[in-house]
C-alpha cells in the first residue's frame, strides 16, 4: 500500500460519538482505545474496499455496486450487518430520489425565472412562457 | 423519510454520521479501485458505524481489562487476538508487553538461531509482502 493507515483517518469527534452511543453510559473510553478504534475503523474501509471489488471484478465490472458491498460483508463475516445497512439503504435511497426531485423542481423554477428576465429585455411574447409567468409571482413571494 | 432515519440510527437525526468524502478518499487510496456507485460508498460508511459499535461493544463484555466501568487498549488488542472475526486487526491491535520481557524474547530468539520470515515483531525495516 503506497498510504499508510494512519494516514487515511476518520474524524476523532464522530467516532467517539459512535462509541458513545455503543456502550453503556458512564462508561469511560480511553484515548489510546479511541485511537486504536479509529485506526480500526479505517482499516476495515479498506479491507472491505478490497473485498467488494473483487466481486466487482469477479462480475467484469469496474464501478463498486452495493451488491458487491453486501457480499463482502458476508465474506468478512459481518454478516450481522447484512439486515440493518439493506435497511438504510432503502431510506438512502428514498431520501435521494427526494432530493433529486426537489433539485429538478427548483431548476424548473430557475428556468422559468431565466425566461422572466430575459422577457423584460426582449419583449417576446410566448403564451407558455405567459403561463409560467403568473405562477412565477406567485412563486418568488416564497425565495 | 427523516424520522424513519432517525429511529434506524438511534439518537442521530442523520442516517449516516461518518462523512462520505472521507470515507471515499479511503477507498480510492486503493490502487485497484476505478470507480464507487453512491449506493456503495453509503453502504460502505454504514457498515463502518456499524463495525465501531461492534468493535466497541464486543471489546467491552469480553475485556479482560481491570477497569469495569472503562474500554482500554487492551481490551480491544485481546479482541482482535482471540475473536476471529476482528483478527484482520491484529496487527495494528498489537499486543503490549513490557520492554524487559520483549527483550528477554529477542535474546531467545537469537539463542535459537534460526530466522523466523513470518514472525516480524518489532522490526520495522522488514516489509512484509502481502500477496
Amino acid at each position: 500500500m503506497a498510504e499508510r493507515p494512519e494516514d487515511l483517518n476518520l474524524p476523532n469527534a464522530v467516532i467517539t460519538r459512535i462509541i458513545k452511543e455503543a456502550l453503556p453510559e458512564g462508561v469511560n473510553i480511553s484515548k489510546e482505545a479511541r485511537s486504536a478504534i479509529s485506526r480500526a475503523a479505517s482499516v476495515f474501509v479498506l479491507y472491505a474496499t478490497s473485498c467488494a471489488n473483487n466481486f466487482a471484478m469477479k462480475g467484469k465490472r469496474k464501478t463498486l455496486n452495493a451488491g458487491d458491498v453486501l457480499s463482502a460483508m458476508e465474506e468478512m463475516e459481518f454478516q450481522r450487518f447484512v439486515a440493518p445497512l439493506k435497511e438504510s439503504l432503502e431510506v438512502y435511497r428514498r431520501e435521494q430520489k427526494g432530493k433529486k426531485e426537489a433539485r429538478k423542481d427548483k431548476d424548473k423554477k430557475a428556468d422559468s425565472e431565466e425566461q422572466d428576465k430575459s422577457r423584460e429585455e426582449d419583449n417576446d411574447d410566448d403564451d407558455e412562457r405567459m403561463e409560467e409567468e403568473e405562477q412565477n409571482d406567485e412563486e418568488e413571494v416564497d425565495n | 423519510a427523516e424520522m424513519a432515519a432517525a429511529r434506524l440510527s438511534g439518537t442521530e437525526n442523520r442516517l449516516v454520521s461518518l462523512p462520505l468524502s472521507r470515507i471515499r478518499v479511503i477507498m480510492k487510496s486503493s490502487p485497484e479501485v476505478s470507480s464507487i456507485n453512491q449506493d456503495a460508498l453509503f453502504l460502505t460508511a454504514k457498515a463502518t458505524e456499524l463495525f465501531v459499535q461492534y468493535l466497541a461493544t464486543y471489546s467491552y463484555k469480553h475485556g479482560r481489562g481491570k477497569e469495569k466501568n472503562a474500554l482500554t487498549y487492551t481490551d480491544l488488542s485481546h479482541t482482535a487476538e482471540e475473536c476471529e472475526t476482528f483478527q484482520f486487526l491484529a496487527d495494528i491491535l498489537p499486543k503490549k508487553i513490557l520492554a524487559s520481557k520483549y527483550l528477554k524474547m529477542l535474546e531467545k530468539e537469537k539463542r535459537d538461531g534460526e530466522v523466523r520470515e513470518d514472525h516480524d515483531e518489532g522490526e520495522e525495516e522488514e516489509d512484509e509482502d502481502e500477496a
